[in-house]
């Protein structure tokens, strides 16, 4: 026994070697264990770190979280530059490679089907932020005359959020559609905590789109013709990615 | 292709993908999706405690 085995991926047999710099979850290089048609990427890890109670007490833990992470992103990385790799969530774990192989066996005809409906298809994530005028143009609040002067203020700052909250929300559907139509596929993701993005403004769109590697510039060309179309709305790029929003097997 | 220009990846854009993405396999240990959930929950609870004394722009109006 040398510890656990933590799966980042199923592929289909690529004849690259992956690189041998790369350090992956616990840095233990991940390897390939190929059964049938399939090959997993897997890392041997600590049963101290990932067996079920450690694994679980980690994930409050961002630190560790986010090493694990970008581990594991740096493995999909790594793989997409030579195959179109299936990932897997975060924390998967089996006992042994025969766990791995009865795995693998089990759901080959699934892994297969996917594998063909992602074939040379990468993930671009685009989202949108509302910035708020109080962000862009810090004026002090003029000081109210009176009560009534002071209501009518109020009124005016709400309706002006207001307009911008809808402003925001016909761009970003609108958005949405166009990319929907030119993309083979879409997910749309929560949200995300400004806290936790600590990016400026409010998301509005936090979209993910499959699209086929060889279109991708066209992609990436229709989402920047956006930019600065319509004042106060904010677009982000992120891509490619490995399709990590559209493995799941419902289309 | 052109397009690769890769800068840092956003942790939160990582973990939108690889908490709620990715392909879900029950292997002999596996983060359940209610597990899932609740690291989301902590994480933001976290973070909401830390910042916990800095008010957001929009609660005045609202």
């Amino acid at each position: 026994m040398t510890g656990l085995r933590y799966v980042y991926a199923v592929c289909r047999p690529f004849g690259t070697p992956l690189q041998s710099q790369l350090s992956g979850v616990a840095g233990d290089p991940p390897r390939a264990l190929t059964h049938h048609g399939l090959v997993a990427v897997v890392s041997h890890v600590p049963e101290r770190d990932f067996a079920e109670e450690p694994l679980h007490a980690h994930l409050e833990d961002l630190d560790w979280l986010t090493e694990t992470a970008r581990a594991h992103q740096g493995v999909i990385d790594a793989l997409t530059t030579v195959t179109t790799p299936l990932p897997l969530r975060l924390g998967t774990v089996f006992r042994d490679d025969s766990g791995v192989r009865t795995m693998m066996e089990a759901r080959e005809e699934d892994f297969q089907r996917t594998l063909d409906r992602l074939e040379g298809r990468v993930e671009w994530g685009v989202k949108v932020y509302a910035e708020s005028e109080q962000q862009e143009s810090p004026r002090p609040a003029q000081k109210a005359a009176s009560g009534r002067d002071y209501l009518r203020q109020r009124r005016m700052q709400t309706r002006s959020h207001e307009e911008m909250w809808q402003k925001a929300e016909r761009f970003s559907t609108r958005l949405h559609e166009n990319l929907s139509a030119f993309a083979e596929d879409s997910r749309l993701h929560p949200p995300q905590n400004p806290a936790l993005s600590k990016a400026t403004g409010r998301n509005v769109l936090n979209a993910a789109y499959l699209v086929p590697r060889a279109n991708s510039e066209e992609f990436v060309e229709l989402v920047d013709r956006t930019k600065g179309e319509v004042p106060g709305m904010r677009i982000e790029l992120t891509g490619p990615w490995a399709a990590y929003s559209f493995a799941g097997e419902t289309i | 292709m052109t397009v690769v220009e890769r800068r840092e990846v956003a942790l939160v854009d990582l973990l939108d993908r690889l908490l709620a993405g990715g392909v879900v396999i029950t292997g002999d240990i596996t983060l359940r999706i209610a597990d899932v959930d609740l690291v989301r929950i902590d994480l933001n609870a976290l973070i909401s405690s830390v910042n916990a004394q800095v008010s957001s722009p929009f609660e005045e109006l609202l």
